[in-house]
């Protein structure tokens, strides 16, 4: 688990700008002016492990408080797009990234940038649930807190309380806040770990295929707390299941890995058009089952 | 496996007849036999050690393990003075090397390129297969002499301006020396423990707390030193055992001397030196009586933290293998 | 939450960060720097001391400087291998029943127990010895030396022997049953064969730690001044020798020993070299 391991991935030590503009508080109260705003652009942005190329050449404007799909069969580096976004894709071994991702104005590969703090104003939460073993769910939830200078108990108390009934799970555990996280089904882990990404106010949330470890109920559960979710912040989910991008996403992305081996954005609609008026053949032929 | 195996091969086995069968079982007798070979042997340990410390333990009592006064040549045994120095030495360089085999773990799983986490693991194994006898001599003619003249000094001039038991007169053997030792020793086993069950511990649970933000540090903290803690522990623990049985390096640096330590340079014994250097010299039946009882007691202790060391590695390491390809 | 407080915040936790990536680098020089510094002193002490006549002389008596440890160097080779002849066939015969037979609660006990034989003190398994051969017969012996040596060996082959077994892919015996082949001869003709080089690494690793252990001699072998080659006699052997004349107050008797100690370690280290050039990867047992 080595950091900066890419070019493009200035060491994260070298200096350290936080300017004031950058406000933690991601934008609450939004207004319909705002809606079509662009949250976070990525420009030609190409993945490597070690010297495989995985996602070659990718630029893409994600909406804010909406929610962006990206879809494609699978080895189609649409995960690996998903990681370059937040700056996760580097911690893999070997992994590689060139290229723009601007964030409010500001590149988060750029030199000034932090990853830790990149992380802190987009979340992500996984494929499969991954609570930490060791802790309760209310310490779950509280665990990236404590990089947010919040002291006092009650703010974090409060801060949970909002982050579990954001995440629709509030109801369901209210009574038992001190039992291991692991404790709980699969769904509700989901949820905890949804929980644990919004409690430090991100402006964008990353969802890596979260529903593919879920049974149908689950995943309805966390396909609804998607579109809640929307209101506030800008999620962009991975899926390979179609049905779902159709059923929460407002424009979806279409990647498929050609002859070399390396995913390419292949088209990129509101999610409607995609779906029932393609552009590219490739396309057609996936979302018709042609293949894939 | 057995028992996948079993699946295809049932059929077929049944069509042939006892002669087979036979031989299968031949088989399974003959490694069973092997196997048996090695309960017989851990029996046996307890067995002898009982029957020959037998004399020793009806005419000791129980007063054998809290008394410090070992005087063979009037026949007194107390092993109170060797529980301690054992429990004295092991215990500070297991305190010791824990904080730098975890520290070393860490580094070579969370940090190190593998270019450098691989000569650096290898040589610190490398630690483990040097022989005890040379740890003795390196550690009397080189170690003690940097004791001696360095090391003691900076502490008695630090913490034996406070604290008495750092305050006295340091020495080429003695309690440190064998510290600093049996420290060396027990690193390269407490660090392939713990470096091992740090490489067990999942990567989702580090991307789950570095995608909340967290620096190298803070992944450590949070996410990878809770999950692996018991599996740290049992290593640390089988280092423990280590340390508790080493006798000839620590027979050679500790000085040898029947008495509780009073400062940290002092001679003293442990269980595992004592047999070592008295066994050949014992004076009649009734000292090496009391020796085999000595060999008793340090067998159970070491038996009994081995089981609990494994027991906690085993549960961490669950389905893991013991030995490591890589 | 002020931004300013944000900033002090940042910067003590990458401050932290940085110390204390800092601290495990220097952890990682501490544990290496031993390694070193014993080898530097084993090689430039022992190369002073190393000259033929002290591979092909026997000791003087004591005070006189002069001679050799060739009757410890023999007894030692003669030591080590007649454990490795008592102990292989069991450790290999344990490991074969672990692997094929020991999937279920008598195997985990029998496995643990190994473990733990394993992790016991060297000098409790000589005095289980002494006790057991030395006693009764009334004298120190090789064999008996050999006979603890071997006590040690067994479970550390046994357990690499049953990993390694156990790592043979499943196909291959599934082949070999389906072939209708009885389990005995699977596992002799096919499983074992395949798994040999891991087995002659185990083989060799406790070869290695065997060599080196004195404790278990002590009061076994118990040394001897002369050259023996005899089971039934006290024999010598280099980590006995070595810690005789570590202890000893004579300075040739120390020059001596930092030779052997040369000696010892380089053997060790060449094994360690042939085991990683023989499987081409990296072997380790736990202790």
């Amino acid at each position: 688990m080595t950091e900066s391991a890419s070019p493009a991935a200035v060491d994260e030590r070298s200096s350290f700008d936080f300017s004031p503009t950058r406000t933690v508080a991601s934008p609450v109260g939004v207004n319909n002016a705002e809606a079509k705003r662009v949250a976070l652009r990525a420009e030609h942005i190409s993945a490597w492990y070690g010297q495989k190329l995985a996602v070659s050449d990718v630029t893409l404007d994600i909406d804010a408080h909406s929610v962006t799909a990206l879809i494609g069969p699978s080895g189609c580096g649409k995960s690996t797009l998903l990681r370059c976004l937040n700056r996760m894709h580097e911690v893999t071994p070997k992994g590689r990234v060139q290229g723009r991702v601007i964030l409010e104005g500001e590149d988060i590969y750029g030199p000034g940038s932090d990853p830790t703090r990149v992380r802190q104003r987009i979340g992500m939460v996984f494929q499969k649930p991954n609570p930490f073993p060791t802790m309760s769910i209310e310490e779950n939830v509280a665990a990236g807190l404590r990089f947010m200078n919040m002291r006092s108990k009650s703010e974090i108390a409060d801060r949970v309380e909002a982050s579990l009934k954001a995440a629709a799970l509030w109801d369901e555990v209210k009574n038992d806040l001190k039992k291991p996280g692991m404790a709980l089904s699969g769904g509700q882990q989901q949820r905890l770990c949804i929980a644990r990404a919004i409690a430090v106010e991100p402006e964008v949330v990353l969802m890596d295929e979260p529903c593919s470890a879920l049974d149908p109920l689950a995943t309805l559960k966390v396909e609804d707390l998607m579109r809640t979710l929307a209101v506030k912040y800008t999620i962009v989910i991975v899926t390979h299941n179609m049905q779902q991008a159709a059923r929460v996403s407002d424009r979806t992305a279409f990647m498929l890995a050609g002859e070399g081996g390396y995913g390419e954005l292949i088209e990129y609609l509101p999610t409607d058009e995609l779906f029932t008026n393609p552009q590219d053949q490739r396309t057609e032929d996936y979302i018709t089952g042609r293949f894939g | 496996m057995a028992s996948t195996t079993d699946l295809g091969h049932r059929p077929s086995r049944s069509v042939l007849v006892g002669g087979l069968h036979l031989a299968d079982r031949l088989f399974k007798g003959v490694t069973g036999f092997a196997a048996v070979f090695v309960v017989l042997i851990v029996g046996g340990l307890f067995y002898q050690l009982i029957w020959r410390a037998w004399p020793a333990i009806t005419a000791n009592g129980f007063s054998f393990i809290w008394s410090t006064d070992w005087n063979p040549s009037q026949g007194i045994f107390g092993a109170g003075a060797f529980l301690v120095g054992t429990a004295l030495t092991s215990v500070a360089a297991l305190i010791l090397a824990t904080a730098v085999a975890v520290l070393v773990a860490l580094y070579l799983v969370e940090v190190a390129p593998s270019r450098v986490s691989r000569p650096v693991s290898y040589m610190v194994e490398l630690l483990a297969a040097i022989p005890s006898v040379v740890y003795g001599l390196w550690g009397i003619y080189v170690l003690g002499g940097f004791i001696q003249s360095t090391l003691g000094p900076m502490l008695t001039h630090t913490l034996g301006l406070f604290i008495p038991f750092f305050d006295g007169t340091p020495r080429v053997t003695g309690l440190l020396s064998a510290i600093v030792v049996l420290t060396i020793m027990i690193i390269p086993t407490v660090m392939a423990v713990s470096r091992d069950v740090i490489a067990a511990v999942p990567g989702s649970q580090r991307e789950a707390i570095l995608a909340l933000g967290a620096t190298r540090w803070e992944t450590i903290r949070i996410a990878v030193l809770p999950y692996a803690r018991s599996g740290i522990l049992g290593g640390a623990i089988l280092g423990l055992a280590r340390a508790v049985g080493e006798t000839l390096a620590v027979t050679l640096v500790i000085g040898n001397r029947v008495s509780i330590p009073h400062t940290i340079f002092d001679p003293t014994y442990t269980m595992a030196s004592v047999i070592a250097n008295q066994f050949q010299e014992a004076e009649g039946a009734t000292h090496r009586a009391a020796l085999m009882e000595v060999a008793l007691l340090l067998l159970c202790v070491t038996f009994l933290i081995n089981v609990v060391a494994r027991l906690l590695v085993w549960r961490v390491t669950k389905g893991q293998r013991s030995v490591v390809i890589e | 939450m002020t931004t300013a407080g944000l900033v002090a915040l940042h910067r003590r936790r990458r401050l932290t960060d940085r110390v204390m990536t800092v601290v495990m680098v220097i952890a990682a020089v501490a544990a290496v720097t031993p390694l070193v510094l014993i080898m530097f002193h084993v090689l430039t002490h022992g190369m002073g001391a190393l000259s033929l006549s002290l591979l092909t002389e026997d000791p003087n008596p004591p005070g006189r400087p002069g001679g050799g440890v060739r009757n410890a160097i023999a007894g030692s080779m003669l030591m080590v291998g007649m454990a490795m002849a008592i102990g292989t066939p069991i450790a290999i015969g344990c490991g074969i029943f672990l692997s094929e037979f020991g999937q279920n609660r008598a195997g985990m006990v029998l496995r643990f127990l190994v473990d733990v034989l394993a992790g016991l003190p060297s000098i409790t398994i000589g005095l289980f010895i002494y006790s057991l051969v030395v006693l009764p017969n009334k004298r120190f012996t090789a064999i008996a030396g050999a006979l603890a040596l071997a006590v040690i060996l067994i479970p550390v082959v046994a357990r690499i022997t049953e990993e390694m077994l156990l790592l043979v892919p499943r196909s291959l015996r599934e082949a070999a049953f389906a072939l209708g082949a009885p389990r005995w001869r699977t596992v002799l003709t096919v499983v074992v064969p395949t798994a040999l080089p891991g087995i002659v690494t185990g083989l060799m690793l406790a070869l290695s730690r065997i060599a080196g252990e004195a404790a278990p001699l002590l009061f076994t072998s118990l040394g001897n001044q002369f050259f023996s080659t005899d089971p039934l006699q006290a024999i010598d052997s280099l980590p006995t020798r070595i810690y005789t004349y570590a202890s000893g107050p004579f300075d040739y008797w120390h020059e001596q020993a930092w030779a052997m100690s040369l000696l010892l370690v380089v053997f060790i280290l060449m094994v360690s070299v042939i085991v990683r050039a023989l499987v081409g990867t990296k072997v380790t047992v736990r202790q």
